[in-house]
C-alpha cells in the first residue's frame, strides 16, 4: 500500500532520530563527563550532532524517491 | 493569515496566475494615491456634477428627438425608461418602420377610394341629372368611405345590392347600373345582363320590366284567353241584344197594335160622326147614335192615349236598343258584328213599321179633324139657328121639333118669315160662295198644298232617313260579307302556309333523323368497342391475378419453410445466448462477493465459464480476455472498500500536499503539515464540468473526489485523483491502481452483460 509508505518512513525517521539523538546525547554526556570537565557544550554538541544526523537521515529517507539513481554499473 | 496569503500567493504563482491579484493590489494603491487635497475636491465634485447633469440632459433631449436612440438607451440602461418616461412622457405609437409603411400604404388607398367616389359622383350626375334618387344615393357612398375596412364593407354592400338590383326591377335600376360601372372587374357576367337591362330602362323614363320574348305557351294561352273573352263578350252582347231586341219588339208590336187600334177607333169615330152628321134617322135613335158617338169618342181618346204611351214605350225601348247596339259596336269584337248587324236591321224595320203606322194614324187623325171641323161647323150653324129661333120665339125652348101642336099662327108666320129671310140670306151666301168658289178652292188648294208639302217633306225626310239607314245597313252587310270572304281567303292562305311549313318541318325532321341515326350508330359502335376491350382487359387481369396469387402462394410457402428453418436456428442461437447470459450473470454476481477490505473471489472461474459459452462470438471472447489479470487471479475490491480507504487516504494526501520533486525537505514537510492543519476546505464539493487551472489545487481535487465517491462516481473520482502531483500522487498511487482495476473489471463485465442482453433480446422471438 503506497499510503503506508509514508507512515513507515516517519516511523523509521522517528526511530532513527530517537536513536541518534539519544546516542548523541549519551556520547555528549560521556564526553562531557570524561573529557570536558562537565561542560554543557559537549552535551548540546552531541545532541545537536545527533539531531542533525537524524534530520539529515530523515530528510534523505523522505526524499529518497525523488533522487535520480544512477543505475548500478555492473 | 499572512502565511495563508503567502501560501496562496505562492500556489498561484506556481500555476502562473498570480497577476490578477497583483494588479488588484496595484489598483488599490493607485486609488489610495488619488485622494490628495480637500479644497480641490469641491471643485472636482462640482465639475463632476455639472458633467453628469449635462450628460443626462443631453441624453434626454436627444432621446426626445430620436426615438431609436431612446429605445436603445431604454434597452441598455436600467431605470432609464422610468426617467425618460418621467421627462418626455410615454413613447409615441408612431415608432418603428412597419408602422410607417402602413401609414404610407394607407393614404394611397384612401386617395383611390376618394377618386372612385368622385368618379361615381360625376358619373351619376351626368347620367341621372333629372332623377331625384341620384341626389339621395350619391351622399351615401361618400360617407362611409373613411377607412379601408369600411370601404370594403361598403363595396360588399354595393355588390350585394347590385345582385339584388338585377332581380328586382325597381326604379333604382339606373342607379345600380351607374354604381356597377365602377366595380366592373368584380362581376362581369352581371354587367352584361344589367347593361342589357339599362338600355330599355333609359329609354322609358318610368322604369318597366325589361322586355323579353314571351314563350309560345304564353302566347297560346293569351290567345286562348282572348278568344274566351271574345266569346264571353259575344255571348253577353248577343244575350243583351236579344233581350233588348225582344223587349223592343214587344214594345213595338204593342205600339203598333195600339196605333192600329187607335187608327181603327179614329176611323170608327169619324164614320160614326159622318153618319151622325148626314143620316136622317128617327129621333129615338139619334140619342143612341149620340151616345154611340160619345162612346166612340171616348174609345178614340183612350185608344189614342194608349197608342201614345205605347209609342213612347216603344221609342224608349228602341232607344235602349240603339244604345246597346252602339255599345256593342264600341266593343270592336268581330264575332258580334253579324249580331249587331241583325239587331240594327231589326231596329230599322221596327222603326219603319212604327213610322208607317204613325203616319197612318196621323192621316186618320187629320181626316178626323176635317170631319170634326165639319161637324163643329154644322153644330155651330145649328146652334146659331136655334139661337135665332129662340130669340124669335123666346118662350119656346129647346127641342122645338117636338112641339108642332103648341105653336101659334103668329109664331108660325114669324117663323116662316124668318125662314124666308134666312133662305134669302142663304141664297145670297150661296151665290156669293159660288162666286168665291174658285178663290176658296184655290185657297183651300194652297192650304192643302202647303199641308201636302209639309207632309211630303216629312214623308221625304223619313223616307230619306229610312233609305239612308237601309243603305248603311246594306253597306255593313256587304262589309261583313266581304270580311267573311277575306277571312276565308286568309284561312286558305294560312292553311297553305301551314302545309308548306309542315312539309318543311317534315324534311328537316327527316334530315335530323338521318344525322341522329348516324350519330347513334357511331356511339353504339364505339361503346361496343369499348366493352370488348374492357372484357378482354378484365379477362387478362383475371389471368394475371391468378398467376400473381399462385406466385405469392409459392413464395409464401417458401418463406414459411425458411421461417421454420430459421426458427430452428434461432432457437439454437437463443439457447446459446441464454447460456452466455447466465455465465455473464454469474460473473456479475462474483463481483458482488467483495466485503469490506476483502477483495472479491478470483474471477477466473466465471471468466472461464463465459469463455466457454461464447465460442463463436469474437467480441465476447475479446472482452473476456480483456479482463485484467489481477482481477482474474486475485479479485477486485468493491467500491465501498475503496471509498473507505480513500477517506483515510485523504488526510494523508492533504498533509503532503506541498511536497514534490523540488520541495521535499523536512522544512517543507513541516510547512505542508502546517498547511494541512490550518487550511479548511469543503469536505465534499461538486466538481465542475470543466476543470480550470484553479481546480488543480490538491485540496479542491480531494474534496471533488470525495463528493464523487459519496455519489458513487468512482470513475470521476479516479480521474480527479489522477490529477494529484508530487508526493500526494505517490501516496494515492496504490489506491488509484486498485480503483483502475475495479473500474476496468466492472466495465468489461458491464459490456459483456450488455452484449449478452443484446444477444438475448435479439434471439428472443416476439410472442
Amino acid at each position: 500500500m503506497s499510503e503506508k509508505e509514508l507512515g513507515k518512513k516517519w516511523d523509521r525517521c522517528l526511530a532513527d532520530s530517537a536513536i541518534k539523538l539519544g546516542t548523541g546525547l549519551g556520547l555528549g554526556i560521556v564526553f562531557s563527563v570524561l573529557f570536558f570537565k562537565r561542560h554543557t557544550w559537549p552535551i548540546s554538541f552531541g545532541s545537536g550532532v545527533g539531531l542533525g544526523m537524524a534530520y539529515a537521515n530523515c530528510q534523505n529517507d523522505l526524499r529518497s524517491h525523488y533522487l535520480q539513481k544512477i543505475a548500478a554499473s555492473e | 493569515m499572512l502565511r495563508a496569503c503567502l501560501r496562496g500567493a505562492n500556489a498561484t504563482a506556481r500555476n502562473n496566475f498570480g497577476k490578477t491579484r497583483l494588479t488588484n493590489l496595484q489598483h488599490c494603491r493607485h486609488y489610495t494615491a488619488g485622494e490628495t487635497s480637500g479644497g480641490g475636491a469641491a471643485k472636482v465634485v462640482a465639475a463632476g456634477l455639472v458633467t453628469v447633469g449635462g450628460g443626462i440632459g443631453g441624453t434626454i433631449l436627444y432621446a426626445k428627438w430620436d426615438n431609436k436612440f431612446r429605445a436603445a438607451v431604454e434597452n441598455n440602461v436600467p431605470y432609464s425608461d422610468w426617467l425618460l418616461g418621467l421627462a418626455l412622457g410615454p413613447p409615441s405609437p408612431k415608432s418603428g418602420l412597419p408602422i410607417k409603411k402602413q401609414e404610407l400604404a394607407q393614404p394611397p388607398s384612401m386617395m383611390d377610394k376618394q377618386t372612385n367616389v368622385s368618379k361615381a359622383k360625376s358619373e351619376k350626375k351626368v347620367k341621372e341629372a333629372a332623377e331625384s334618387p341620384a341626389s339621395e344615393m350619391s351622399p351615401v357612398p361618400i360617407q362611409p368611405a373613411q377607412s379601408i375596412e369600411e370601404a370594403s364593407a361598403e363595396a360588399t354592400h354595393i355588390i350585394s345590392a347590385i345582385s339584388e338590383v338585377t332581380s328586382v326591377p325597381a326604379p333604382c335600376d339606373t342607379e345600380g347600373a351607374a354604381v356597377k360601372e365602377e366595380y366592373k372587374d368584380c362581376h362581369e357576367h352581371q354587367d352584361t345582363s344589367v347593361t342589357a337591362a339599362v338600355h330599355p330602362d333609359t329609354e322609358s323614363p318610368t322604369a318597366t320590366e325589361p322586355l323579353k320574348e314571351r314563350p309560345v305557351e304564353e302566347v297560346a294561352a293569351i290567345l286562348a284567353q282572348q278568344d274566351q273573352e271574345e266569346q264571353d263578350i259575344a255571348t253577353s252582347v248577343s244575350a243583351s241584344l236579344e233581350e233588348s231586341l225582344t223587349s223592343s219588339a214587344k214594345a213595338t208590336l204593342q205600339a203598333i197594335g195600339a196605333q192600329e187600334a187607335a187608327l181603327q177607333a179614329i176611323t170608327r169615330h169619324t164614320l160614326k160622326l159622318k153618319e151622325a152628321m148626314e143620316a136622317e134617322v128617327p129621333p129615338q135613335e139619334k140619342s143612341a147614335q149620340w151616345k154611340d158617338l160619345e162612346a166612340a169618342l171616348a174609345d178614340r181618346t183612350g185608344a189614342v192615349n194608349d197608342a201614345e204611351t205605347a209609342l213612347s214605350k216603344a221609342n224608349e225601348a228602341l232607344d235602349s236598343l240603339k244604345s246597346v247596339i252602339d255599345k256593342s259596336k264600341g266593343l270592336k269584337v268581330s264575332a258580334v258584328r253579324p249580331l249587331v248587324l241583325a239587331a240594327e236591321e231589326n231596329l230599322h224595320n221596327m222603326v219603319v213599321d212604327l213610322d208607317k203606322v204613325v203616319t197612318k194614324v196621323h192621316s186618320a187623325e187629320s181626316e178626323a179633324k176635317i170631319v170634326s171641323q165639319y161637324s163643329e161647323l154644322v153644330n155651330e150653324a145649328k146652334q146659331q139657328f136655334q139661337r135665332e129661333v129662340s130669340s124669335l120665339t123666346p118662350e119656346i125652348q129647346a127641342n122645338w121639333k117636338g112641339l108642332t101642336g103648341k105653336l101659334s099662327s103668329d109664331d108660325l108666320n114669324a117663323l116662316i118669315a124668318h125662314a124666308h129671310r134666312r133662305i134669302d140670306q142663304l141664297n145670297r151666301e150661296l151665290a156669293e160662295q159660288r162666286v168665291r168658289e174658285q178663290i176658296h178652292i184655290d185657297a183651300a188648294l194652297e192650304q192643302q198644298k202647303l199641308e201636302d208639302q209639309k207632309a211630303l217633306e216629312k214623308a221625304v225626310s223619313t223616307a230619306l232617313q229610312h233609305i239612308k239607314e237601309e243603305a248603311r245597313l246594306e253597306q255593313e252587310r256587304k262589309l261583313s260579307e266581304l270580311r267573311e270572304v277575306m277571312e276565308a281567303e286568309m284561312r286558305t292562305q294560312l292553311r297553305r302556309q301551314a302545309a308548306a311549313h309542315t312539309d318543311h318541318v317534315r324534311d328537316v325532321l327527316k334530315v335530323q333523323e338521318q344525322e341522329l341515326r348516324v350519330d347513334a350508330e357511331q356511339v353504339l359502335s364505339s361503346k361496343m368497342l369499348e366493352q370488348e376491350t374492357r372484357y378482354r382487359q378484365l379477362s387478362q387481369e383475371q389471368l394475371d391475378n391468378f398467376t400473381l396469387d399462385m406466385n405469392t402462394a409459392y413464395a409464401r410457402l417458401k418463406g414459411m419453410e425458411e421461417a421454420i428453418d430459421s426458427h430452428v436456428v434461432a432457437e439454437e442461437e437463443a439457447r446459446k445466448a441464454h447460456q452466455l447470459w447466465l455465465s455473464v450473470e454469474a460473473l456479475n454476481y462474483t463481483l458482488k462477493t467483495a466485503n469490506a477490505d476483502i477483495p472479491t473471489v478470483p474471477l477466473e472461474g466465471a471468466a472461464q465459464a463465459v469463455r466457454d459459452s461464447c465460442h463463436d462470438s469474437d467480441f465476447a471472447l475479446a472482452l473476456s480476455s480483456a479482463l485484467p489479470e489481477e482481477s482474474l487471479h486475485r479479485g477486485v475490491y468493491s467500491e465501498a472498500s475503496l471509498r473507505a480507504r480513500f477517506n483515510s487516504l485523504r488526510s494523508l494526501a492533504r498533509r503532503v500536499a506541498l511536497i514534490d520533486e523540488s520541495h521535499n525537505s523536512l522544512y517543507q514537510y513541516f510547512l505542508s503539515y502546517l498547511q494541512a492543519a490550518l487550511l479548511f476546505e469543503e469536505k465534499q464539493e461538486a466538481p465542475p464540468a470543466q476543470l480550470c487551472s484553479e481546480d488543480l489545487d490538491p485540496f479542491k481535487l480531494l474534496s471533488y473526489a470525495s463528493y464523487c465517491l459519496e455519489h458513487g462516481d468512482l470513475e470521476l473520482a479516479a480521474k480527479l485523483v489522477n490529477q494529484l502531483r508530487g508526493e500526494a500522487r505517490r501516496v494515492v498511487e496504490d489506491w488509484l491502481t486498485e480503483a483502475r482495476l475495479t473500474l476496468e473489471t466492472r466495465q468489461v463485465v458491464s459490456l459483456l452483460s450488455a452484449y449478452a442482453n443484446a444477444v438475448g433480446l435479439g434471439t428472443t422471438q416476439a410472442p
